[in-house]
């Protein structure tokens, strides 16, 4: 029952979040600062990641592929489609919501146990939709991006590392990366990393807006954003790939 | 000016307030004293309707909060300041920024404008050099100063204040009940503080009332207090040695 009722205020928020904003200018403001706090707070971490999945990728699959009938680019090809496809939308996902997810959830829920919501709706402000959309929206813009840069830095960095240990040399790699290339898949990638985008931010600002107590209350609020956001993000991965790429 | 009327409230089904009947004048500073857990908070919380009443009628200047709609009730809350017991300050805001906040939200002025209205509040709660400093790095007394500030920017009507001296030094607290009472009769706002702090009623009681166990169980002013003959409100006002005394050498 406590899940059918989580459900149902869950959705309550989003119709509160996505109600008309008193004053879209301070709402295009707070977007703009949730894009620089977030965007930049989150590049670093997607930058070291991705350059090390590209290189772990590349290492795995060259071990694997010892076959002399398998050309060697086919290790460029495998590193390019692991990126695009899995690594760089649901990795990435799955790392901002620890990251950007439960920062969120334990700002509004240290918010909301220090009376500030409570002070924006006396002032009669929508405090849902004030702390909520502009995270999101920004979160939404942003992640695809993110993603973006992740496969180029993936892909990047199982250049390097092949090179590097002699893997693979770099004329087949790049031979391997441009062949057979699908296009569709960076639609398929990007659309996820809007889905998941929502999904993080939405679920975590839930969980911290709701939050009744004190500081532990706002611990377990951000523990449980990054457990249903993590969980929400793999169906929503089975669900689109279904949906995508069958 | 405020009226409470039969004002009921349960929490699952313990009663907190036990039918309020009382009126919370214009221009003057009223007080809600009493024991924790006596409902003071509850009271307040119904009173600026962040809990909804189980009974009973609020009227500001005639208009029954309880019974307006969502569009209604945000007119209304325009019109009302408040400072909590913690500040509530914006902690990712800078205390010009938390002042001008009701500005940017509320009002068509210029941006040049709204700073000029920011930093008339902040000068008049006595601040200065304070404009670009974040909550965290101001003390208890300069919060709430910053508090009353953003409560004041779009001139409210009524102001409530959540215990405003809690946590704050004697000579800290005199300042923010001068400036609360000041505040006051400055722009004739009908002003309610809930305290338990004995040196607040006797400097800023306009009017005074006593809750004991959810009920209004005293009305007065700070002088009627020492003539009062009410066991639970002598109990908790003369609780000290020191009120005591001040209490024999009024006699």
């Amino acid at each position: 029952m406590k899940i059918i009722y989580n459900i149902g205020a869950y959705f309550i928020f989003l119709s509160k979040v996505f109600s008309k904003p008193e004053k879209a200018k301070v709402y295009y403001n707070q977007i703009i600062k949730e894009l620089d706090k977030q965007g930049l707070g989150s590049l670093g971490i997607v930058l070291i990641i991705s350059v090390f999945m590209g290189a772990v990728v590349t290492l795995q699959t060259a071990i694997n592929l010892e076959n002399p009938l398998i050309p060697r680019y086919m290790i460029g090809l495998a590193a390019r489609d692991s990126m695009i496809l899995e690594f760089s939308s649901t990795i990435i996902g799955l790392i901002l919501a620890g990251k950007a997810g439960s920062n969120v959830a334990s700002e509004i829920g240290t918010m909301r146990i220090t009376e500030q919501i409570d002070a924006l709706e006396i002032m009669g402000v929508n405090s849902a939709s004030f702390l909520a959309m502009p995270k999101i929206i920004a979160m939404v813009f942003l992640m695809p991006t993110l993603v973006i840069i992740s496969i180029f830095i993936g892909v990047s960095g199982g250049a390097l590392a092949g090179a590097a240990s002699g893997a693979v040399s770099m004329t087949d790699y790049i031979y391997g990366i441009q062949f057979d290339f699908k296009p569709f898949y960076i639609v398929y990638s990007v659309t996820k990393a809007v889905i998941f985008a929502f999904v993080i931010m939405s679920v975590s600002a839930y969980h911290g807006y709701k939050v009744k107590g004190g500081a532990l209350e706002v611990g377990r609020a951000s523990t449980k954003s990054v457990v249903y956001s993590s969980i929400l993000i793999l169906i929503f991965n089975l669900v689109i790939t279904q949906l995508f790429l069958t | 000016m405020i009226e409470v009327r039969n004002l009921k409230k349960s929490f699952d089904g313990r009663a907190v307030l036990k039918g309020i009947n009382i009126t919370f004048n214009e221009g003057k500073t009223n007080l809600i004293i009493g024991q924790s857990g006596a409902g003071k908070s509850v009271l307040i919380k119904n009173l600026i309707g962040l809990v909804q009443p189980d009974e009973g009628e609020i009227l500001y200047d005639g208009r029954e909060f309880t019974k307006l709609n969502n569009k209604q009730k945000k007119k209304i809350r325009k019109e009302i300041g408040m400072v909590f017991q913690g500040g509530a300050l914006f902690d990712s805001s800078t205390v010009l920024e938390n002042v001008k906040f009701p500005l940017d939200m509320f009002t068509k002025m210029s941006e040049e404008e709204k700073i000029q209205r920011a930093n008339f509040c902040i000068q008049r709660v006595h601040l200065e050099n304070a404009n670009n400093l974040f909550p965290s790095e101001i003390s208890g007394g300069m919060q709430k100063r910053v508090a009353i500030a953003r409560a004041i920017a779009l001139n409210p009507k009524y102001l409530f204040c959540d215990e405003p001296n809690s946590g704050l030094d004697p000579k800290t607290s005199i300042v923010i009940d001068n400036l609360i009472q000041e505040i006051t009769e400055e722009y004739n706002i009908t002003t309610i503080v809930n305290t338990h702090d004995m040196n607040s009623v006797m400097e800023i009681g306009d009017k005074i009332m006593f809750v004991h166990e959810g009920a209004k169980w005293w009305e007065g002013t700070k002088d009627d207090l020492f003539s009062a003959n009410n066991k639970e409100l002598n109990d908790f006002v003369f609780a000290s040695k020191l009120f005591k005394t001040i209490k024999q050498n009024y006699k």
